[in-house]
C-alpha cells in the first residue's frame, strides 16, 4: 500500500507551496534560456529557408547535411534501434561515418534525422534536461517525460526552420519499454515501431513484411539491420555503416558499426537476396 | 537537383595510355533518390576501336545512344569501312549542334584508337557539341569534380593496359562513392591495337 501511495503522491520535499512552484518552473526551464543570435532581416525564418532549403531551391547558398533512414521497434525483449550512417549535402556525399544514434544517457536513446547540427544539438541538450531531472527528483526521467520535453522545445520554434525526425527509445521500470516520435512540427507519438528518413518507405517495406513481437533478440537485430541494408541499397542518400543498438531494461546495449558493403554482398551471394544487382558480365 | 542534368544520376570516365585507352562508366539508373536500376550502362561501342560514353537524361542516352548507331551504320555502308574515332566526334559534335535550341541533354565522352597509327583519342563534348579534346583524361555525369580529383591526383603518362585499368577503376570506384547519384557498380573497357577487355567492376551498393 505505501508503494502505491508513493507512486500515486508528490514526494515528501515538495509538499509545501513554494517547492511546488518549483516543480512548475522545471516544466518552464525546458524553455530554452539560449539565445540564438537571429539575422538581421525582417523574417529571419523566410531569409533562413531561402538560403538553405535545397529542395526548392538548389542553388541555395548553404547546404544542410539531410538524408537519412533511421528506425526502432519495440519487441518482447526490448527495443531494436537501427541508422545508417550517410551525410549528404545536396548529391555529395559528405560523411559516411555518422553517428545517428545519440546516446542520451545509459538507457535512453536517441536517433537523428533530417538536419544533423539540429538533432546533434537538440538531443545533447535533451540529455542535460534528464539530467537535470535525475538531480531535481532523485530518480531516472520517464522515456514520456523525456520525449515531451524535446517535443515542447520543438514547438516553441515551430516555423522558424528547424529540421528534425526522431525517435527516443528507452526501458524505465514503470513503463517498461517505450518508444515515441517527435518531429520539427511538433509531432509526438508512442508507438510500437517507426521508420523516419528519405529511406523510410524502403525500411518500412522490409520490417513490416516480417515484424512480430515475439521476436527472439537474435531475429529482431537481425530484421533491423536487415531493413537498413535494403534501404541503403534502393535510397541514394542513405548508405555507409548499419549502426545496430538493443535497448534492454538493464539498459542500451551496441551491437556494432558494421560497414554494409560486405554485408550486402554476403546477403546477396550467401542468401541469394538482391537477385536486382549484376555480380557477373555474362547476367 | 531538377536539372535534366542530375535526375537520373550517372557517371563516365576516359583515359589515354600508353597504345592504349580506357573508358568506364557506373551503372546506376535512378529517378531523383530511388534507384530503379543497377544494370544502366553508358557505354557503348561503335565499330572496331570507336567507344561513346554518355550520361545525363536517361531517356536522352538511349535515344542518342540509338541515334549514332544508326549513323555510324549509314556512314560504315556509304564509305565501307569502320568510323574513325576523330570523325565520329566530329559527327557527334554536328548532330548535337543540330539540337541548338532543343538540346539533348547528354554530356559524351569519345574514345578509340586512331585506325591508321594507333594514336589513343579521346576527347569530351558539352550538350550542344562543343569539342574538348584532351591529352589525359574526360570526365563527365554528376560526379565530374570527384572524378577530376582523382583523376588529377592517380593519373600518370604512358600507363600500361593493365595500369591503366587499375588507374581508372580506382579512380571511377572513389569518385562515384563521394557522389549519392552515381555508383551501384560499373563497367571498364580497356581499348588496345588489337584487342578489346571489357570488365565488370563490383561496386559498393549504396
Amino acid at each position: 500500500m505505501d508503494t502505491l501511495v508513493a507512486r500515486y503522491s508528490r514526494p515528501a520535499y515538495h509538499e509545501n507551496e513554494v517547492l511546488s512552484e518549483q516543480e512548475q518552473q522545471d516544466f518552464t526551464d525546458t524553455v530554452p534560456s539560449l539565445k540564438f543570435a537571429m539575422p538581421p532581416v525582417a523574417h529571419p525564418s523566410a531569409w533562413l529557408r531561402a538560403a538553405t532549403d535545397d529542395r526548392s531551391n538548389p542553388s541555395c547558398p548553404i547546404k544542410i547535411a539531410h538524408g537519412t533512414t533511421t528506425l526502432a521497434f519495440r519487441f518482447q525483449h526490448g527495443i531494436i534501434v537501427a541508422t545508417d550512417s550517410r551525410a549528404t549535402a545536396g548529391t555529395w556525399i559528405a560523411s559516411q561515418t555518422v553517428k545517428k544514434v545519440i546516446e542520451i544517457n545509459s538507457d535512453l536513446l536517441g536517433t537523428m534525422a533530417g538536419g544533423a547540427a539540429d538533432c546533434q544539438y537538440w538531443l545533447a541538450w535533451l540529455g542535460m534536461q534528464c539530467r537535470l531531472h535525475e538531480l531535481r527528483h532523485k530518480r531516472r526521467i520517464s522515456v514520456a517525460a523525456a520525449s515531451k520535453i524535446l517535443a515542447n522545445l520543438v514547438y516553441q520554434y515551430k516555423g522558424m526552420g528547424l529540421s528534425m525526425g526522431t525517435m527516443c527509445a528507452g526501458v524505465t521500470k514503470e513503463e517498461g519499454p517505450a518508444l515515441y516520435y517527435i518531429d520539427s512540427d511538433g509531432t509526438r507519438l508512442a508507438g510500437d515501431l517507426f521508420c523516419v528518413g528519405s529511406g523510410q518507405t524502403f525500411a518500412y517495406g522490409v520490417l513490416d513484411a516480417q515484424y512480430r513481437f515475439d521476436l527472439s533478440t537474435e531475429e529482431a537485430l537481425e530484421l533491423g539491420s536487415r531493413s537498413i541494408l535494403a534501404a541503403t541499397h534502393r535510397d541514394a542518400y542513405s548508405g555507409g555503416s548499419i549502426n545496430l543498438y538493443h535497448v534492454k531494461e538493464s539498459g542500451w546495449e551496441k551491437h556494432g558499426f558494421t560497414d554494409t558493403n560486405p554485408v550486402f554482398w554476403k546477403t546477396k551471394l550467401e542468401k541469394g537476396e538482391f537477385s536486382n544487382v549484376t555480380s557477373s558480365l555474362d547476367d | 537537383m531538377s536539372s535534366p542534368f542530375s535526375i537520373n544520376g550517372g557517371a563516365c570516365v576516359a583515359m589515354v595510355g600508353k597504345d592504349c585507352v580506357a573508358i568506364a562508366c557506373d551503372l546506376r539508373l535512378g529517378l531523383q533518390a530511388l534507384t530503379v536500376s543497377n544494370n544502366f550502362p553508358k557505354v557503348f561501342q561503335y565499330g572496331d576501336n570507336v567507344f561513346l560514353g554518355l550520361t545525363g537524361l536517361a531517356t536522352d542516352v538511349s535515344t542518342v545512344s540509338d541515334l549514332f548507331r544508326y549513323k555510324v551504320n549509314m556512314y560504315r555502308l556509304r564509305e565501307e569501312r569502320h568510323i574513325a574515332p576523330r570523325t565520329f566526334a566530329n559527327l557527334v559534335s554536328s548532330s548535337l549542334y543540330e539540337r541548338r535550341f532543343g538540346p539533348y541533354f547528354v554530356s559524351p565522352v569519345v574514345a578509340g584508337l586512331e585506325p591508321k597509327t594507333g594514336q589513343p583519342f579521346i576527347c569530351g563534348f558539352d550538350s550542344i557539341g562543343c569539342i574538348d579534346f584532351s591529352k589525359d583524361f574526360i570526365v563527365s555525369g554528376t560526379a565530374t569534380e570527384q572524378l577530376f580529383g582523382m583523376c588529377e591526383s592517380l593519373w600518370e603518362p604512358d600507363l600500361g593496359p593493365e595500369a591503366l585499368f587499375e588507374t581508372i577503376s580506382q579512380a571511377l570506384l572513389n569518385a562515384v562513392d563521394r557522389d549519392a547519384l552515381s555508383g551501384w557498380g560499373a563497367h571498364v573497357y580497356i581499348i588496345e591495337k588489337d584487342k578489346i577487355t571489357k570488365r565488370l567492376l563490383k561496386g559498393r551498393q549504396d
